[in-house]
């Protein structure tokens, strides 16, 4: 269980994460939805104690992360796609984190296989392509077994067998009775694998949510209106970054 | 889904939590899986050794006058490679911290390790070990290699003469110092290029600032540069204004220390 409350960080001038309260429930994947740079991976650093919140605080089971006695089995993260040394093996990378927290060698090699890289694993990761780079992400994620799960934007990268994997991959975590908070900029995206919908623009929360309540919202907005209607309405406004013609 | 992970949540550890020797574990890992660690090491003791071989089978000591027969320090003189030594152990140093900002890395370690001040005092437990032991080793083969090139007219040097030991052991030590050094300064600028800049600064630039002084000064100043500092703990012949190798070396040590201080500062004050 993930509670947020009252996350600020600004920086220089503009705030990044304004006033953001939520809150991520085992047994539920959580979609973390908001247009670039709405603060979703900000709020994802502060509440692994990476980022220093200017006011607020976030909790994992009611400890601020800096306080867990061994934060690979209680929380496991895949922030930015390449956190490793481009030099080191896939192996010897999970190796060594594995070791801060007291985790054995068949724990790792489980991780290898389950995220399909152990013929890759004596590769030098620097070498991985994107997809690859974002498996090993995700098998250092896993590597604890942790009842908590932040995934930053996991498709990034994937091919349609690798989102597959990752939709089933994170439906089963979540069935497993873990908190799963999965950001994306895709609300069509989000409908194949997230129940519970926290959408936030320029820092502020627009809406806490369900995938069926905003999709019963977009059929209300017009016949036949859709989950990717209802979501263009909530974010309308606080939209940053837009393309256009003229 | 394939499910390696539906064994659920695993049995709870004995242990309360992560500790010291835990994260010295990973940082070993981390050190030893770099390839860069190990070249560097090599270089190290192909610049110490090999510059001991050079200086000494040439030092000419037929051709030197009575005034410089008497200023010879057969022990001193094996440790030229330190110039360079230094600067590769230092910057091994910085890389250890600078390579974890550059790659993204230190988000997973800190993710793994929340409290930062201990990842920094892990790392420095083992690259202050692995950098001492390859430090000791290679002053002593310097050492022994030099006084073996060293022609049969002049001097020698053995072990046994008071003093030597402690030169030689202050040589091997003062490399791994100065790669403490370059940590701290790594998790104080974060920026490989910086923090390399910052080491040679202090280790060579630094010194020169005292030249237009007057020769008091200057003097007096060569007790807190580390590479002079180095000159003085390495020789036998006791240096002119120089004060004692162990104040100098225990000197230095506070300098390590300071520089790690200001790191763990720095690590926790910042976002990673
Ligand atoms: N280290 C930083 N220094 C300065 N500004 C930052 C920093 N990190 C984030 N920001 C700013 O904070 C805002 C939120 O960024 P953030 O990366 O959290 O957004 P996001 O929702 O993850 O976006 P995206 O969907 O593009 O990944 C942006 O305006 C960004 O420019
Ligand atoms: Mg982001």
């Amino acid at each position: 269980m993930i509670e947020a409350r009252g996350l600020v960080k600004a920086y220089r001038s503009a705030k990044a994460v304004d006033n953001l309260s939520f809150e991520v429930r085992p047994g539920t994947v959580t979609g973390f939805l908001g247009p670039n740079g709405a603060g979703k991976s900000t709020t994802m650093r502060m509440i692994m104690g990476l980022d220093r919140p200017d006011a607020g605080q976030a909790r994992i089971g009611g400890r601020r992360y800096g306080d867990l006695r061994w934060p690979l089995r209680e929380v496991g993260a895949l922030l930015e796609a390449k956190a490793f040394h481009p030099g080191r093996t896939a192996r010897a990378h999970l190796m060594a984190l594995a070791a801060s927290n007291g985790i054995g060698r068949q724990r790792v090699e489980e991780m290898l296989a389950l995220t399909g890289i152990e013929k890759a694993a004596d590769r030098r990761a620097g070498k991985f392509s994107l997809g690859m780079s974002q498996r090993l992400g995700i098998a250092a994620a896993l590597l604890g077994d942790p009842g908590v799960l932040l995934l930053d934007e996991p498709v990034n990268g994937l091919d349609p067998e690798g989102i597959r994997w990752i939709r089933n991959l994170m439906r089963g975590l979540a069935a497993q009775g873990r908190a799963v908070l999965v950001s994306s900029h895709l609300i069509s995206e989000m409908a194949y694998t997230a129940d519970a919908l926290i959408v936030i623009g320029r820092g502020r929360l627009l809406a806490q949510t369900t995938v069926a309540q905003l999709s019963a919202h977009g059929a209300t907005l017009k016949p036949g209106g859709s989950l990717e209607e209802a979501f263009f309405q909530l974010t309308e406004g606080v939209t940053d970054y837009s393309g256009g013609l003229s | 889904m394939t499910t390696a992970t539906t064994s659920g949540h695993r049995a709870a550890s004995p242990a309360p939590g992560y500790g010291f020797g835990d994260v010295a574990l990973m940082e070993w890992r981390k050190l030893r899986t770099v390839r860069s660690t190990w070249w560097m090491v090599a270089i190290f003791a192909v610049a110490m050794i090999g510059l001991a071989i050079v200086a000494l089978s040439h030092e000419g000591y037929g051709q030197l006058s009575a005034a410089d027969r008497a200023a010879f320090d057969p022990t001193h003189d094996c440790f030229i490679g330190l110039i360079l030594g230094q600067l590769l152990l230092g910057a091994l140093g910085v890389l250890v911290m600078t390579t974890e900002f550059s790659s993204g890395m230190i988000r997973a370690t800190f993710a793994a390790v929340p409290r930062r001040p201990v990842v920094l005092a892990a790392k420095a437990a083992v690259l202050g070990a692995v950098t001492l032991a390859a430090g000791e080793v290679c002053a002593f083969a310097a050492f022994a290699a030099g006084q073996a090139s060293l022609a049969a007219s002049a001097p020698h040097a053995t072990l046994g003469q008071p003093g030597v030991l402690r030169a030689v052991v202050m040589a091997g030590a003062y490399p791994a110092l100065v790669a403490l050094i370059g940590l701290g300064t790594g998790a104080l600028v974060r920026h490989t290029a910086g923090a390399i800049c910052a080491v040679v600064g202090v280790l060579f630039v630094l010194p020169l600032l005292f030249a237009p002084f007057s020769a008091s000064v200057q003097d007096a100043s060569q007790n807190f540069m580390p590479h002079p500092m180095a000159n003085a703990m390495t020789a036998v012949k006791p240096l002119a204004h120089a004060l004692s190798p162990w104040l100098i070396f225990a000197l230095l040590c506070a300098y390590a220390a300071a520089a790690l201080a200001a790191g763990a500062w720095a690590l926790t004050a910042r976002d990673a």
